[in-house]
């Protein structure tokens, strides 16, 4: 197999005397949709603010292919092109897609801002992904469906070159059709060869669209399988702690 | 879409002129209104007060209106930039109010220079914005408290300053002129010409860099007809402002020379607000400030900026102000404010941000301008003009909420 573009080996992390992370191995490869599932307070939050650099492991090792690194900041994170898309989005409604997808990073020509270009650029990101729902890409956010933001939110992170993209429960307020939607972008955004880990209660969505499936139990990673080789029940098993992996407890 | 490399989502710059058309309608049906219903309310106004008295459409009344909207216009603006992150700032007028008091303390008392008296009255406007911006952005106290303590506190300034009841002359020709004096008619004609040539230039930059990008452009008659509209609208007054006015043996004729001021820094406003870094980052802030802070924009420091505009744009409204009456005394600027706040709201500017224009505001402030003239020149009470402006201003906020629920009740919407 290739290198993972994302490595965990033995993360830590506590706050004050509550051990949230206990020695944590986690690995997501390039083309691959790995998902991240476990119950409430497992620690998933714990582990993607780690990878973002919002809050920091307090030891272990993270290696991004291959080479370890340190991600103290956002900023150190979105080098290296680790892109986190929230749940909450971080759109602002009262700006167009071409507006929200280059927020932040704007690209000038003379000193002002370079709308064609932008336009241009973000048009192809979209493209790229397949993404037809939208009717124009000057339309404001506040007149999307909460799949379509979905849908630009996670264009916003192709247009940044990521290599990792992590979803924080990209499904959670949507319909059947708008769901479906955006797991076949999920799918599209692995086949572009990023590494896409993707946060998720829904395990029918997690077996439709991710290759390996990463089980998160009271701070440890309880079973990193792949999806081909289990099955509905024996997940459920091992979120609700009622089985064990050998060798990774 | 028939380039080949052009990928098959739209930009909303398709279609024929008859397609940009309803797709402005259904913007409009949408409750993105922008200015429009200001707009209305300055055609149906104008044949309101032109019916009740003869003397509203006079010469010297029409260009009256545009000399006494200029002063709101300019404090409009400058509350724009505020009310654009959902803030506000109740002591723009009395910012102004002091920055004109130390104006006339360092011309009179110190014989200072009067262009440097004027930027040492600017100088203390950014400061005092940038306290302002610091207590909100940096402290955290709601800008509606910071600056009602500042809009109690510098009057008390004022009254220091320029002693109890005082009120003193301006004696400086030049500040004076501003709002008395007006330009040569070839001036007036000059203005109109550059205004219209900037913006079609503007307009086929704009349509270079796009088909540079092999983008789609809107029809090109769009440009012409916005062209020809404002040649047209604007030649026309120009054309009423060149005649006499005079209603003595001495003639009074030309554009104010207020007038060319307060276009030149309204379109500098435009051109921030649309095609700047900074006025991108700005309408983020006001959309969502989360949003903005995780996208990277340093929020605290957009926040700061505003409010220093705000103060600065403010001190401009002040000398405009000084200049129509005269003198500078200590109770400046203690209503104009509210007014202001008024004016850009009526003319679209959505008070919970994200959403608006200084060129919406200064159609604003041109209804309030008018409602107060109108109603001076049919001598109602002054009771009856408080009570019409407040009933403008409520209907306008209405029309804002019922925007936004349109729009599926979201918060803001540009």
């Amino acid at each position: 197999m290739s290198v993972p573009a994302i490595e965990l080996s033995a993360v830590l992390k506590s706050f004050g005397p509550v051990d949230v992370l206990k020695g944590v191995n986690f690995k997501a490869y390039p083309g691959k949709v790995t998902a991240l599932v476990g119950d409430n307070g497992a620690g998933k939050s714990t582990l993607i603010k780690g990878l973002s650099g919002v809050q920091p492991y307090d030891s272990g090792v993270v290696r991004f292919f291959g080479e370890e690194v340190n991600l103290h900041t956002p900023r150190e994170a979105s080098a290296y092109g680790i892109e986190v898309v929230y749940q909450d989005l971080a759109l602002c409604e009262n700006l167009d897609i071409v507006q929200n997808m280059f927020l932040g990073r704007e690209e000038l020509l003379q000193g002002t801002l370079n709308e064609a270009d932008m336009e241009l650029q973000a048009t192809k990101a979209l493209a790229s992904l397949s993404v037809k729902t939208v009717k124009s890409v000057r339309q404001k956010v506040s007149s999307l469906s909460g799949g379509q933001r979905q849908t630009v939110a996670i264009a916003r992170s192709v247009l940044r070159d990521a290599k990792v993209v992590i979803l924080d429960e990209p499904t959670a307020a949507l319909g059947v059709a708008q769901t479906e939607q955006v797991l076949n972008l999920v799918r599209r955004l692995a086949d572009a060869g990023i590494a896409v880990v993707m946060i998720s209660h829904n395990l029918s969505d997690v077996f439709k669209v991710c290759d390996d499936i990463a089980v998160l139990y009271l701070g440890r990673m309880v079973a990193q399988l792949k999806t081909s080789e289990t099955n509905h029940s024996d997940v459920v098993a091992y979120i609700t702690g009622t089985k064990t992996q050998d060798g990774t407890n | 879409m028939s380039n080949a490399n052009q990928p098959s989502l739209a930009s909303g710059h398709e279609g024929t002129l008859r397609d940009q058309f309803s797709a402005y309608i259904s913007r409009l049906k949408n409750g993105e209104m922008g200015s429009l219903p200001a707009v209305g309310a300055v055609l149906v106004l104008t044949g309101l007060f032109a019916m009740l008295s003869p003397v509203f459409l006079s010469r010297i009344n029409f260009t009256n209106l545009f000399v006494q909207a200029a002063e709101l216009t300019m404090l409009a603006s400058a509350l724009v930039f505020v009310i654009l992150l959902a803030e506000i700032d109740l002591a723009a007028g009395v910012t102004a109010g002091v920055a004109m008091a130390v104006f006339i303390v360092l011309v009179k008392f110190l014989a200072l220079n009067w262009i440097l008296a004027l930027i040492a009255g600017f100088i203390v406007g950014l400061a005092i914005g940038w306290v302002i911006g610091f207590f909100v952005a940096k402290i955290g106290v709601p800008s509606f408290v910071v600056t009602l303590a500042f809009f109690l506190g510098f009057q008390g300034m004022q009254l220091i300053l320029l002693g109890e009841g005082g009120v003193y002359r301006i004696e400086v020709p030049e500040v004076i002129a501003i709002m008395n004096n007006n330009m040569p008619d070839w001036a007036g004609w000059a203005l109109i010409i550059v205004m219209a040539v900037t913006m079609f230039a503007l307009g086929v930059w704009d349509r270079a860099r796009r088909a540079k990008y092999s983008l789609v452009n809107k029809p090109f008659s769009i440009l012409i007809i916005r062209t020809f509209a404002l040649l047209i609208l604007g030649g026309l007054a120009v054309l009423i402002m060149n005649q006499n006015r005079s209603q003595g043996s001495i003639p009074i004729e030309g554009v104010p020379i207020v007038i060319p001021i307060t276009v030149v820094i309204l379109f500098i406003c435009t051109f921030v607000l649309e095609r700047t870094k900074f006025g991108r980052h700005l309408y983020a802030v006001g959309g969502n400030p989360e949003a903005a802070r995780r996208a990277g924009i340093k929020v605290a420091r957009i926040r700061i900026f505003a409010f220093m505009i705000c103060a600065f744009l403010a001190v401009v409204s002040g000398i405009f102000h000084a200049s129509r009456i005269g003198n500078v005394d200590g109770s400046a600027g203690h209503t104009i404010v509210l007014s202001g706040v008024a004016a850009a709201v009526v003319g679209g500017v959505s008070l919970f941000g994200g959403r608006g224009k200084v060129l919406n505001a200064s159609i604003g402030a041109l209804v309030i301008t008018m409602i107060d003239n109108g109603l001076g020149l049919l001598q109602m009470p002054a009771g009856v003009n408080f009570l019409v402006e407040g009933g403008v201003l409520l209907l306008a906020a209405t029309i804002d909420a019922l925007a936004r629920l349109r729009t599926g009740g979201s918060i803001v919407r540009k």
